[in-house]
């Protein structure tokens, strides 16, 4: 197993499946009355977090606990996040306290990348920048997987900003090394200009993508884009790339819809499609737990799951 | 003195003898009393000039001072460099200008020639006062506001025209502000990976074009600073081709480094030691550059010398300044990207490093041709050394080089300033 979980690209295939399976199986643990493992115990887990995230802290640091961690909450915020010292200066406190793991969510793309300079211990991505959110990949291709049977050939259709989306690019790459053809939607300008580089097919029209889709993953419009000119006005933006009940119904009858999180209701995603029976919101999130149960157990080591 | 053993532009070898800082005889098997210094069949260029190089003094001297940064030059064979305004306080009055004048020649161990702002403050709002300026001891003739863009056109204009009056030149920074907000790297196929805010090579492009018209317009001449992209390259080529008044020089390390290093180096993803302004190309980017700079459309190699202290580097990339010291490793990435590929020979090296800078900036007593009469400012250099370099032996006070542990070719073994060795045997004087 590889040491860092940074970007999706760092999974081949075996690792991804391993992952993906260590996770359906720590998914019957959590189904016991007592989910707890002692599996790490006595290791250190410190949630490095330069970003607000609620969401995914307690996402990991419910993983961290189920598995017998010791969790650390470092929330950065507020202190000088724009001073460089403070990621190095952070790391080596880290180091001294002998973290085993350190999960950084940054607002710099590349953070985790220099933090793994400075540690010795395994460091997991939990967003940086715009470039990657890796167990948020994950975690969309287990629920996928469990809704599909599996995802070898299927249709996933990624909506959105994915010029500014760390959860599209870990997706994109993700997905093509399990083996599903990807197709990103966007208006061109909330795409990369080398788009046509990614493993992926590119489309302007939601509308014809959709009746192709197996499932069908809605990004969030971030308030700040709204005002920079990528696109003319919110209402134009949800008209043209928002799935509304009309372009839900183009859908085939088993495709699901996938957000994650949070959701601006009536942009991006209407409400009736968000709280659909094929809307996988919800497990996306508990899902979330298992799949960083399965990455620290197997970023750090872990033995048999019991 | 006698210089012995040297080989003028890669020539056969001769000794060169040196009498009141000019050169007074080139001849092989020269005699005589005095000091000897052997060349060792080292080839010998005239002293290099640089058209860019930050001092960062005043304001910035945890970074570099005229002294360590003069220090840096001679010993990368330069007699030379131009000291770029951007410091604190700008250098947009003739007090600073002086100032940094005066330290250079204090500190003598190669010529400090200052460069002035163009707006006041570098604000891109108010011309300074460029015509004092120019009058200072300083002799001020070539402005620039480095490090930003003057991305107004009527005061780009003005500027161009009103330099014109004592012979100076514009030095343009090239990158139009609002294509470039916070920019991170070349946009592009690594950028998108990266998910760093892409610079688009049209940010640059752009400007230069509006610029070289402008020039054109009211008859003026224009300079363009790190040149950085094939298709700057094309709006140069035809500016030229027009008989437009139009200089432009490169860095080493866009001769040399791609974008691809801020994903995949040695050193690790994301390191900003590759952070810097204009940012690394791609590998056609270069290829267009070593051509330019082969063929005259691009005149000058130009280090862009930008001292940092670690800790404006050792940061996550985006909070990490831009820059590259240089001085010290620039002739050597010449010789790899241009001589040893056959591109450029050394009378090619002395043109691009010497004589081309020295005319634009209009330094008379530098760039010369190696011949008797001329002031005898000269850099020995040993083009079939190899060795991996060595940030700590730097003389800069500074170690952001992105060319650490890489073996470059080449060594410079001695420079002289009007006679006087500033640099033997490799180490300052």
């Amino acid at each position: 197993m590889i040491r860092h979980l940074i970007s999706a690209s760092d999974l081949g295939k075996d690792d991804a499946l391993l992952i993906l399976d260590t996770a359906e199986e720590l998914a019957r643990v959590s189904e016991r009355s007592i989910k707890k493992l002692p599996t790490l115990r006595g290791r250190t887990v410190v949630n490095l977090f330069f970003e607000d995230s609620t969401r995914t802290r307690i996402s990991f640091e419910a993983a961290a606990k189920r598995l017998s961690a010791d969790v650390i909450n470092f929330s950065a915020k507020g202190s000088s996040v724009s001073k460089g010292e403070s990621l190095k200066d952070t790391a080596l406190t880290l180091e001294a306290m002998g973290a085993d793991a350190v999960v950084i969510r940054h607002s710099a793309s590349g953070a985790p990348h220099r933090l793994a300079n400075w540690v010795r211990g395994s460091v997991v991505n939990a967003g940086d920048g715009t470039h990657e959110h890796p167990t948020q990949a994950l975690l969309d291709a287990f629920s996928m997987r469990r809704r599909l049977g599996g995802l070898e050939g299927r249709r996933i259709t990624i909506v959105g900003d994915v010029l500014h989306s760390r959860v599209a690019r870990s997706n994109v790459l993700l997905l093509a090394t399990l083996g599903a053809e990807v197709t990103l939607v966007a208006p061109p300008t909330l795409l990369p200009v080398s788009v046509d580089t990614w493993p992926c097919e590119v489309s302007y029209d939601l509308d014809s993508v959709l009746p192709k889709s197996d499932a069908v993953m809605m990004l969030r419009v971030q308030k700040e884009r709204m005002n920079a000119a990528y696109f003319p006005s919110e209402r134009e933006y949800s008209r043209r790339y928002g799935l509304d009940r009309d372009r839900f119904a183009k859908m085939p009858d088993q495709a699901i819809v996938m957000h994650p999180g949070p959701m601006n209701r009536g942009m991006e995603i209407a409400a009736e499609v968000a709280d659909s029976p094929r809307s996988t919101i919800v497990e996306q999130v508990a899902n979330g737990v298992t799949i960083r149960m399965a990455v620290l157990y197997l970023l750090l080591g872990g033995e048999t799951v019991a | 003195m006698i210089i012995k053993n040297v080989r003028v532009l890669g020539g056969e070898p001769v000794d060169i003898r040196v009498a009141d800082g000019l050169i007074a005889e080139i001849a092989p098997g020269l005699a005589g009393d005095g000091e000897v210094v052997d060349g060792g069949g080292a080839v010998v260029l005239p002293g290099l000039v640089d058209l860019h190089t930050h001092l960062r003094e005043p304001g910035r001297e945890d970074a570099e001072t005229v002294q360590t940064g003069t220090q840096s030059a001679a010993r990368g064979g330069y007699t030379a460099v131009h000291a770029m305004a951007n410091t604190s306080p700008v250098a947009d009055t003739a007090g600073v200008v002086e100032q940094v004048w005066r330290l250079g020649r204090e500190h003598g161990h190669c010529d400090v020639q200052p460069v002035g702002a163009v707006t006041v403050g570098l604000e891109g709002r108010h011309l300074a006062e460029l015509g004092a300026m120019a009058d200072s001891a300083a002799r001020v003739r070539v402005f620039s506001d480095d490090g930003k863009c003057v991305s107004d056109a009527v005061l780009m204009r003005r500027a161009l025209e009103y330099v014109k009056a004592f012979d100076g030149v514009v030095a343009q920074h090239a990158q139009e502000p609002r294509l470039t907000e916070s920019a991170q790297m070349n946009e592009g196929v690594v950028s998108g990976r990266l998910g760093l805010t892409g610079w688009p090579a049209v940010a640059e492009e752009a400007v230069i074009a509006r610029d070289c018209l402008l020039a054109a317009h009211v008859g003026s001449r224009l300079h363009v600073c790190h040149v950085s992209t094939a298709g700057s390259v094309e709006i140069l080529r035809w500016a030229k081709s027009k008989g437009w008044n139009v200089t432009a020089e490169v860095t080493p390390h866009h001769l040399l480094l791609t974008d691809e290093l801020v994903e995949d180096s040695p050193v690790g993803a994301y390191n900003p030691i590759y952070k810097v302004n204009p940012p690394l190309r791609t590998r056609a980017d270069v290829e267009a550059l070593r051509v330019a700079l082969a063929d005259g459309t691009i005149d000058v190699v130009a280090t862009d010398h930008a001292p940092h202290p670690v800790e404006d580097k050792e940061t996550e990339w985006s909070a990490a300044a831009m820059g590259m010291v240089g001085l010290e490793t620039a002739l050597s990435v010449v010789q790899e990207a241009m001589v040893d590929t056959g591109l450029l020979d050394w009378a090619g090296v002395a043109e691009r490093m010497s004589a081309a800078p020295a005319r634009i900036g209009r330094l008379p007593g530098h760039g010369q041709p190696i011949e008797v009469g001329a002031p005898a400012n000269l850099t020995l250099y040993d083009p079939s050394a190899r060795t991996p370099v060595e940030p700590a032996a730097f003389a800069s006070k500074s170690r952001n080089t992105p060319y650490e542990g890489m073996t470059l070719p080449g060594r410079v073994v001695a420079t002289f300033l009007r006679g006087r060795p500033t640099v033997l045997e490799g180490k300052l004087t």
